[in-house]
């Protein structure tokens, strides 16, 4: 099959590689119809991730049509699905407790080291996010293995297309999660650091929580106009100074809920974002913050952190002191995907929530390494792009 | 062999001292090399002198893991290391143990003690490539998360130019081994499958080897 694969820094390849198989009962092969590049998937093009290997099939946010199935897999052929970015068991402590991306037993046991090394506990498995993550080979390929197929992918009813129910398998979640994890309560002011992707979702999911006023900080205008669209203020932090405006905004008390939408390759020429660049290139810290440390300065006492972003590192300049004397709560991880699946689903058939606005590009896989480079220079122009194995180069 | 239960005590008598105290956590986790002296003591008969140990919370009921270890035929389908387990009657068995190089390590193991749903003790028989003696421990976990499965292994890495050979598995890494081949038996308990990331069958032969 052909399948994009990671060379090194800026270096991605659609090479044929072998088929997939059916490796443990409760597997599945799917189809491929539509996967995206997500915006993690640029930490892993831009180099950000340690335990890549030459060859690794990426691709995270996919589905597809079932066309194998393992002797305990509950899906049949034929099925349509959505499939989640993490592999979860379901039936472990922690699946048992929605807890997916915590799942003990997603990621294969020797590849579990890593993590334990790093983080104190390994997480579940990912598709095609490097080694630590279990090693798995991604969707942005003709067919993919997907684990634990019983729990994790989700049946599309017929007559919905691919373009509105694609983003469950990772970004609409997460940013639901995002805004859940705010603990958004009535007449909330919640302020938002990014709009890409996920930060768009979260500014939805927020107004559907009942917050009365979001907040939407970026620096791209497109994305900010989108932001707009769905009710949001804005700042441009290009044009004004983030937290003065948030302080001016919000009467001098600061946003009661703040959800760092960005993550570790924050942009903009701030001191301590300079200094952490300098660290990342030295290997002498490997995160820049600028986004979280904002995000905790200017919320309000008592008020609530969401932290969707990917960090993967250590960092140093963090304000654990603002963190303490304000009293706030700070809540984060990768996202549980099947969690949230069946309920935004039938927001989607409902019409509660739109996700289709997002896809700015449409290309053949065959085109996917072109994908990666406009998605990583043109953020502004480039929302999203979702690639089409059935799609031909000629369309 | 002995009637009576060994227990895993919290304290014991280091060396040249009186009674320590010592705190709650387990003997593999201890800084000092007085804790492989207090280990051996628990374990009926002890071969080795390096301690290793691992403990991983696998949600199912002590009795169907005991039952599982105990058929010791089954410990190949997650030890990876293992090529396989002849059992040879109710308390011998034959390990046939993969090396580097190609080579294996062979050795006769004797179950020294048994308390059927909580304890499985072992020691390697005279002649073994590798002496080894260890217990596996099986206790309910607390807030009915199913059962704590607890390996305490003590063994003698091997002397020699083929030693070294066979240290590289034995002597290096056998935390780490300990602890993979644990997290592959909750795989296996709680999930029915061994998680692996292959692709192809090709691949996940390979990834055997």
């Amino acid at each position: 099959m052909r399948a994009l694969t990671w060379h090194g820094k800026h270096d991605v390849r659609v090479d044929t590689v072998d088929d997939p198989e059916i490796l443990n009962p409760r597997d599945a092969i799917i189809k491929i119809t539509s996967t995206a590049i997500c915006g993690s998937d640029l930490h892993l093009y831009d180099g950000y991730i340690p335990t890549m290997k030459a060859g690794d099939i990426l691709g995270h946010e996919f589905m597809g049509e079932v066309v194998e199935i393992g002797a305990n897999s509950t899906l049949k052929k034929g099925q349509r699905v959505v499939v989640p970015f993490t592999i979860a068991c379901g039936q472990c402590f922690h699946c048992g407790k929605q807890q997916y991306s915590a799942c003990d037993n997603g990621n294969p046991a020797d590849n579990q080291d890593i993590a334990q090394e790093l983080y104190g506990q390994p997480m579940s498995g990912l598709f095609g996010y490097s080694h630590m993550t279990g090693g798995y080979a991604g969707g942005q390929a003709e067919y993919v293995r997907v684990p634990y197929s019983d729990v994790g992918p989700i049946v599309i009813p017929d007559g919905i297309d691919d373009d509105k129910v694609l983003f469950l398998s990772d970004i609409l979640p997460t940013g639901w999660q995002a805004a859940e994890n705010a603990q958004i309560e009535p007449g909330d002011t919640v302020a938002v650091w990014g709009c890409g992707p996920v930060g768009l979702f979260s500014i939805q999911s927020a107004f559907l929580m009942g917050a009365e006023r979001v907040i939407a900080i970026d620096h791209f205008p497109h994305r900010l106009e989108l932001a707009k669209k769905f009710g949001a203020e804005t700042i441009n932090y290009k044009e004004s100074k983030t937290y003065e405006a948030l302080m001016e905004m919000t009467g001098g008390i600061g946003p009661d809920a703040c959800i760092d939408a960005v993550g570790l390759e924050a942009h903009g020429l701030f001191v301590d974002n300079v200094v952490d660049q300098i660290k990342a290139s030295t290997f002498l810290g490997t995160d820049r913050t600028h986004s979280i440390r904002q995000a905790i300065v200017a919320c309000r006492k008592g008020g609530r952190v969401s932290m969707p972003a990917v960090y993967g590192g250590i960092v140093d300049k963090f304000p654990l002191g603002a963190l303490m004397e304000k009293g706030l709560t700070l809540k984060t991880g990768q996202t549980n995907v099947q969690r949230y699946l069946p309920g935004l689903l039938n927001a989607i058939i409902e019409d509660k929530i739109d996700t289709t606005f997002l896809i700015s590009h449409r290309l053949p896989l065959e085109q996917a390494p072109e994908g990666y480079k406009m998605f990583h220079d043109k953020q502004n122009e480039v929302t999203k792009v979702v690639l089409k194995p059935g799609l031909s180069l000629a369309a | 062999m002995a009637d009576e239960t060994p227990t895993i005590s919290t304290s014991y008598r280091s060396k040249g001292n009186d009674f320590e105290a010592r705190d709650d956590a387990p003997l593999t986790t201890a800084k000092d090399s007085d804790a492989v002296e207090a280990a051996a003591e628990q374990l009926v008969e002890h071969k080795g002198d390096t301690l290793s140990g691992k403990t991983v919370t696998i949600n199912r009921p002590r009795e169907e893991l005991f039952a599982y270890w105990r058929d010791f035929a089954n410990l190949a389908a997650f030890m990876d290391n293992v090529e396989r387990i002849d059992v040879l009657d109710d308390k011998h068995s034959h390990w046939v143990v993969l090396a580097p190089a190609g080579r294996t390590v062979e050795w006769d193991a004797i179950v020294t003690e048994e308390i059927p749903g909580e304890l499985i003790a072992w020691a390697s028989t005279e002649g073994a490539d590798v002496p080894n003696s260890g217990r596996i421990d099986f206790r309910d976990a607390t807030g009915g998360r199913g059962t704590t499965v607890t390996a305490t292994i003590l063994y003698d890495p091997p002397a020699g130019v083929v030693g070294k050979l066979i240290a590289k598995v034995f002597q290096r890494e056998p935390a780490i081994q300990a602890r993979r081949d644990l997290r592959r038996f909750k795989q296996l308990m709680e999930t029915g499958e061994v998680s692996t990331s292959s692709r192809t069958r090709a691949q996940l032969a390979k990834e055997k080897e």
